[in-house]
């Protein structure tokens, strides 16, 4: 496709739940400092393609998976690895805000010290305001770190989530629907956001909204269901986003994006 | 047409008139249920306070019981109370929040774990007695212990344990996955999840469960009566291997006695005890609406 370096890949994944086969034969890869969008109808398996990706999966007690998932060459469901130190490196935020309810200032700092941050008071403040202002969240709450994470808006607690995942300097960033439960101009803003963090990360997000698959992604993932009667999902077409939605190669690619099916 | 229209309407506000009045009734069957329940607790709380009223003074607290009326108190049963309660709080809370804890965070998920469960589930439901017949069996002679608080402290601590259990592993399954989510997804493991979030979000639930579990060993006669509390006690109790009574089986005491001197005695001992009863229960609401998280 192009030079890009490959930060993630998936090599003939499938995940079942028990005997049910949720994804089946995922091939494709994600590049650094792109943003790759997952999109699809519901039920094709986007958002446990999206869990794979850091072992949240296993969270399930029945989910397993066949194949490999490559994170910078390395097989992350390698017996050896331990899942803890993946989501270290590949970080998540969830669909509906999060926060702890905690305050702002410990909703950052709490995954530094069990990260092994050892350093002074001034050190870790310099740290959170980095991660708050990395998630264009530190003008709103700078005179009020002490007040509850829950206290935020919707939005604004979207962002703490987005700079507590941040904080602790993952290579990746892995969103499962991250402005689907906000209003339009809050969801402008997380947006916005995202452009600003490819600069420093690499970013998977999962959408039922293809505009804002259009609007924010460098790359566009189609997954489908893998046929008629069928409950596997699977990635159709994989491509730029620019190509994905003017002259999808798949038909079923293009039905869905004009809106014709799903 | 237009007749049809009008019947049918008709028929839909008969219609809507009994179904609103099924409403009603329910309605006044219910306000009579919760008025009587509250008649007879009234009923009963003046009845105790035109009893024991006269009866109460400092003197309840101070004078040991007696054979005479006007120097009889409680002095003893209170001080049994007490330390029956902190021996009871010192084993039942580490145990029954450390089972609970366990259950829920940790314990696979297997048929072994659901059988405890259930039994746990159904040891609360147990009459208290049969825990007095385990005490006195087990604690009071095949250990040895005597009619001592320790080994009364056991048995209530045994007899709380499945409440403290249910009370934690309710407050801690309350705690959203997505808290628990939130904080894997940032590299924590298992045990740093349930330290700095699960246990601290869930803490003061399970502390509400645990005034409530300690305020149901202080009402609790019938399982000391069986290990033999049931005695004259005319000393301060010096440590967990004195004998002892506590404050319900004195009030038995009195109420069993002839003299109606002593009847007024025991209603006095009565309000005490509720009042040390309601102000647990009432700490536990407070605790509960001001520390609790509200998702």
């Amino acid at each position: 496709m192009d030079n890009n370096h490959v930060v993630l890949e998936t090599k003939n994944l499938n995940v079942f739940y028990g005997n049910f086969l949720a994804i089946k034969d995922v091939n494709f890869q994600v590049f650094r400092n792109q943003i790759t969008a997952i999109i699809g109808p519901s039920g094709c398996g986007k958002s446990t393609l999206l869990r794979s990706f850091n072992r949240m999966n296993e969270l399930v007690p029945s989910a397993r998976s066949e194949g490999k998932i490559l994170f910078n060459g390395e097989d992350i469901y390698d017996p050896a690895i331990d899942p803890v130190e993946v989501r270290r490196k590949i970080g998540m935020v969830f669909q509906k805000p999060n926060p702890f309810p905690k305050s702002i200032y410990e909703n950052i700092a709490w995954g530094l010290k069990i990260n092994g941050f050892r350093g002074s008071k001034s050190e870790m403040d310099d740290l959170v305001e980095q991660a708050l202002r990395g998630a264009a969240l530190w003008d709103e709450v700078k005179d009020k770190l002490d007040q509850s994470g829950l206290s935020l808006s919707g939005g604004q607690q979207q962002r703490l989530c987005i700079a507590r995942a941040i904080a602790i300097k993952p290579e990746v960033i892995l969103m499962d629907e991250p402005a689907s439960a906000l209003d339009p101009i809050a969801t402008l803003k997380i947006e916005d956001l995202m452009r600003e963090l490819k600069e420093n990360y690499t970013i998977v997000i999962v959408t039922h909204n293809m505009q804002e698959a259009a609007r924010v992604s460098d790359y566009t993932a189609m997954m489908m269901l893998t046929g008629e009667g069928e409950r596997s999902g699977t990635v159709i077409e994989f491509d730029r986003t620019s190509v994905i939605f003017t002259r999808p190669k798949d038909k079923r690619t293009e039905d869905y994006i004009t809106g014709r099916f799903g | 047409m237009s007749t049809l229209t009008a019947l049918r309407d008709v028929t839909f506000e008969r219609n809507l008139s009994l179904r609103k009045l099924k409403g009603k009734i329910f309605e006044i069957i219910a306000f009579f249920a919760i008025l009587l329940g509250i008649a007879m607790l009234l009923t009963l709380l003046i009845d105790v306070f035109l009893d024991g009223l006269p009866w109460l003074s400092t003197k309840l607290f101070t004078e040991f019981p007696s054979r005479f009326p006007d120097r009889a108190g409680l002095r003893s049963a209170l001080q049994g109370s007490l330390w029956l309660m902190v021996l009871t709080a010192a084993l039942a809370i580490p145990i029954g929040v450390g089972a609970g804890i366990y259950l829920e965070e940790f314990a696979p998920q297997n048929r072994i774990t659901r059988f405890i469960e259930i039994n746990v589930a159904n040891l609360a439901g147990v009459p208290s007695i049969i825990y007095g017949l385990l005490g006195l069996g087990l604690f009071v002679r095949q250990l040895g212990l005597g009619r001592t608080l320790i080994a009364g402290a056991m048995t209530m601590a045994l007899l709380v344990l499945p409440i403290i259990i249910v009370t934690t592993r309710e407050a801690i399954r309350a705690v959203p996955q997505s808290i628990r989510q939130a904080a894997l997804a940032l590299g924590a493991t298992d045990w740093e999840v349930s330290r700095d979030h699960v246990l601290v979000y869930s803490a003061p639930a399970i502390l509400t469960g645990i005034i409530l579990a300690m305020s149901r060993a202080i009402g609790e006669t019938a399982p000391l009566i069986t290990i033999g509390a049931l005695t004259y006690i005319a000393f301060d109790p010096k440590g967990p291997f004195d004998i002892f009574t506590v404050l319900p089986i004195q009030i038995f005491n009195w109420i069993s006695l002839p003299q109606s001197d002593f009847h007024g005695l025991a209603a006095a001992g009565i309000i005490i005890l509720l009042a040390v009863l309601l102000s647990m229960n009432a700490l536990a609401i407070w605790l509960r609406n001001r520390l609790l998280i509200r998702w």
